[in-house]
């Protein structure tokens, strides 16, 4: 049960950032960006997939996609930092760069899970997010390293998306025992890694780290912000109209 | 064919070609890991080269038609991840098929498919598919697609 809920947890955060990135289409500041944010978006729903069929296999469910298509949105349990608006091109490449820092950790470190097929997703997804994370960390650089109205920007960007990084940290009842398994992270174990990571990257962007937080949680339990319901109303709207339509 | 030949298996499977650059196969591109004889059944491993690489479904018909086609029915096509997909698998002859075709192939230097110059320059780590990315030639100043290392 733990597994099925654990995994749900991060094929969830998949999909969701890949459905928010998606909304870029024909709306990128160039075309090279445009096939850029896509392509990550790409990257994301292929990981989702990998994730929530296996979640689907474990519960029962028929596949992948009635497990994205026919949930409520207490039943998702995505990383609120995922269904958070795009905002302008520097709020998207500054919460990319905060969920791909936190992923490319944390999935290094599930390559090494007892759960043979959650070690697979993992390491084939450590390969993508590392470029994943190359681009936004550069977009990041030059936009703080840029002009005082690029940095000032994505300053701003960080400092409104910042208590959301908090959620990537928990352990709740399902990780610790997941951890003490073998199949899960010590998700706050990463936590010294990570500011390390991105306190390096926002040196070189004369970007500064926030200080004042008040983190927000709640996704592990299905507790999201109005956000999740413009994502879902979107993406489940054809399925939901036309069930089971063949295309 | 009942008799598990699977070596006749791979044959055919090599004639399948990738959906998105027809000139390699299926097989060199490495997505088949394995085909094995079980239970009268050929069981066929493919791996996704990229997570969301849409051309998984397109290949996986087209190798289902093309078994048909040679009047194989009696197979199963399985997707495993591990380990993941990685252009190392490619062979020196497929990457000269790349470059041939038009598309410089995974390496540490690229090279300009057109005046085959190591002189170039990243314009996007993302292209029209997954696997690729966009570079500039500094001699002959026409833009290619190289085939990412991954």
């Amino acid at each position: 049960m733990s597994v099925i809920n654990y995994t749900l947890r991060i094929g969830d955060s998949s999909l969701i950032l890949g459905q928010r990135l998606s909304d870029w289409c024909t709306n990128g500041p160039t075309l090279e960006e445009d096939i850029a944010l896509t392509n990550i978006s790409l990257d994301l729903f292929g990981q989702a997939n990998g994730f929530l069929e296996y979640a689907a296999k474990l519960n029962g469910t028929k596949s992948a996609d009635d497990l994205a298509f026919k949930r409520d949105s207490n039943q998702f349990f995505n990383l609120l930092i995922t269904e958070q608006e795009n905002g302008h091109f520097g709020d998207t490449i500054v919460r990319q760069f905060l969920y791909s820092s936190f992923f490319l950790l944390f999935y290094t470190e599930l390559a090494k899970s007892k759960d043979a097929t959650l070690s697979a997703l993992a390491a084939k997804s450590v390969k993508e997010i590392k470029y994943h994370l190359r681009h936004s960390e550069s977009w990041l650089i030059r936009l703080g390293d840029g002009t005082v109205e690029s940095n000032k920007k994505v300053q701003d960007a960080i400092n409104n998306i910042w208590d959301f990084t908090g959620e990537f940290f928990e352990m709740d009842e399902i990780d610790n025992q997941m951890l003490n398994e073998g199949i899960g992270v010590n998700n706050a174990k990463l936590k010294f890694l990570w500011d390390d990571l991105v306190n390096k990257t926002l040196e070189k962007a004369n970007l500064n780290y926030p200080n004042n937080t008040n983190m927000k949680t709640g996704s592990k339990t299905g507790v999201h912000t109005n956000y999740l319901y413009t994502v879902l109303k979107e993406m489940q709207y054809l399925p939901r109209k036309y069930p089971d339509a063949k295309w | 064919m009942q008799n598990g030949d699977v070596k006749y298996i791979w044959d055919i499977l090599n004639t399948v070609p990738d959906p998105e650059i027809p000139v390699i196969s299926v097989v060199e591109l490495g997505v088949i890991r394995n085909v094995e004889f079980k239970n009268n059944f050929f069981i066929i491993s493919i791996t996704p080269t990229y997570s969301g690489c849409p051309a998984v479904k397109a290949f996986t018909d087209d190798i289902k038609k093309c078994l048909k086609d040679h009047e194989i029915r009696n197979f199963k096509i399985v997707l495993t991840y591990d380990p993941p997909w990685t252009t190392e698998w490619m062979s020196e002859e497929t990457k000269k098929k790349l470059l041939k075709y038009g598309i410089s192939p995974p390496s540490e230097i690229p090279v300009c498919p057109q005046c085959k110059s190591c002189q170039t320059t990243l314009v996007s780590e993302f292209g029209a598919t997954a696997c690729k990315s966009l570079y500039k030639c500094k001699d002959c100043l026409e833009p290619f697609e190289h085939f990412k290392c991954i």
